[in-house]
């Protein structure tokens, strides 16, 4: 049973949390998974809150979207802690494909920050090509790993926290972008350390696809 | 029976579906998500297995009787339910699934009927071998099913 003071040190933090923007009040990252398959929702859902991220898990595209405001129906990310840190949406499902909510992300000028990864079961180097030079930050092979999210998430809080997870922490394949930053974080455009490579180039696209090939 | 002998027995158990070939590596990973918080994981995920592709299988199972059989149909179909099987690690029902969208890509209804067959009966025997595990492993106690520590 809590104690008075542990219930007014939890509705502090929750205020405070707020307050100090983001979800990154707790430094825990918020994911979007979105998979139609109700036994890999369970799983990555699993996945992901052993590796301390908050989860919401929807079923399709169309539901991705709905949640992150896309449709104009409700307040865009940002609002009220709920932002998204990461999505990670399955490639085939009915109706929208995970390419196409990729594609929908990215032409959104308030989405397109946001990370997403894309998963499948079927390594086609078409589909994996396809997924990386519309903005996915990476093609991971189902059945995914805890190792895989453990290196996505350390990737992702790498940049995160500096100044409270407005930092542009991942590649872009414009240019332009980086003009645009008031502040440009140099470990952003060559860290060639990062698990996650630019895929501007061809080069390094050539090296995420033989690094994926060998998951085989 | 003694505790020590049960845990010994889900032990043997255990590492047999591993050894004919009933399951892979990601039932291991299955396995590592388990902590004393979410015990039951394994189980809980198993049960939404064969309780989603019992739909599956009622669905493959009416195309399958159509004629000419819709192979675009049925390649979708069964690329569902190697997702899943993929997902809890069940080795020979994956293989069968496998086999069985060759088939589909190759138009050979004959090899699908098979297949499809085969599968199921596949599907059932690591169902029953599974829930005899889960079962035992209620009764010897929490320690048997490998357990992640958290640090």
């Amino acid at each position: 049973m809590a104690t008075a003071g542990e219930v007014f040190r939890r509705s502090l933090t929750e205020t405070v949390g707020q307050v100090c923007d983001d979800s990154s009040s707790s430094s825990e990252l918020h994911v979007l998974a979105v998979d139609d398959s109700l036994v890999d929702r369970k799983v990555i859902e699993r996945l992901l809150k052993i590796s301390s991220c908050k989860v919401t898990a929807v079923e399709s595209g169309t539901r991705a979207l709905q949640y992150l405001g896309l449709d104009g129906e409700r307040a865009s990310v940002g609002f009220n802690g709920l932002k998204v840190n990461l999505i990670m949406t399955d490639y085939s499902m009915p109706g929208m494909t995970g390419y196409e909510l990729l594609k929908k992300i990215k032409e959104s000028s308030v989405l397109r920050e946001i990370p997403v990864v894309v998963m499948s079961s079927e390594n086609i180097l078409t589909r994996i090509d396809r997924c990386l030079e519309e903005g996915a930050e990476e093609f991971l092979l189902k059945p995914v790993k805890l190792d895989d999210v453990k290196r996505l998430k350390d990737f992702i809080m790498k940049g995160d926290g500096k100044d409270g997870g407005e930092t542009r922490i991942l590649k872009r394949k414009r240019l332009d972008d980086y003009a645009s930053l008031s502040s440009p974080s140099p470990s952003v455009a060559c860290d060639a350390s990062s698990p996650l490579m630019p895929s501007s180039s061809p080069s390094a696209r050539s090296s995420k696809r033989a690094k994926l090939r060998n998951k085989d | 029976m003694e505790r020590n002998q049960m845990r010994r027995q889900l032990a043997l158990m255990r590492q047999s579906f591993f050894d004919q070939g009933f399951l892979d590596e990601q039932f291991i990973q299955l396995e590592e998500l388990q902590d004393d918080a979410n015990p039951n994981f394994v189980e809980e995920v198993v049960t939404l297995y064969y309780r989603d592709s019992s739909r599956l299988i009622l669905n493959i199972d009416q195309a399958l009787e159509r004629n000419p059989l819709d192979f675009n149909k049925l390649d979708n179909y069964m690329h569902q339910f190697k997702g899943s099987s993929t997902s809890i690690g069940a080795k020979k029902v994956k293989a069968e699934c496998t086999q069985f969208r060759e088939y589909c890509k190759a138009g050979n209804s004959e090899g699908c009927m098979r297949t499809f067959q085969q599968l199921k009966k596949e599907y059932a025997i690591l169902k029953r071998k599974l829930e005899a595990f889960f079962q035992q492993a209620r009764q010897a106690g929490p320690l048997e099913t490998a357990c992640r520590s958290r640090n």
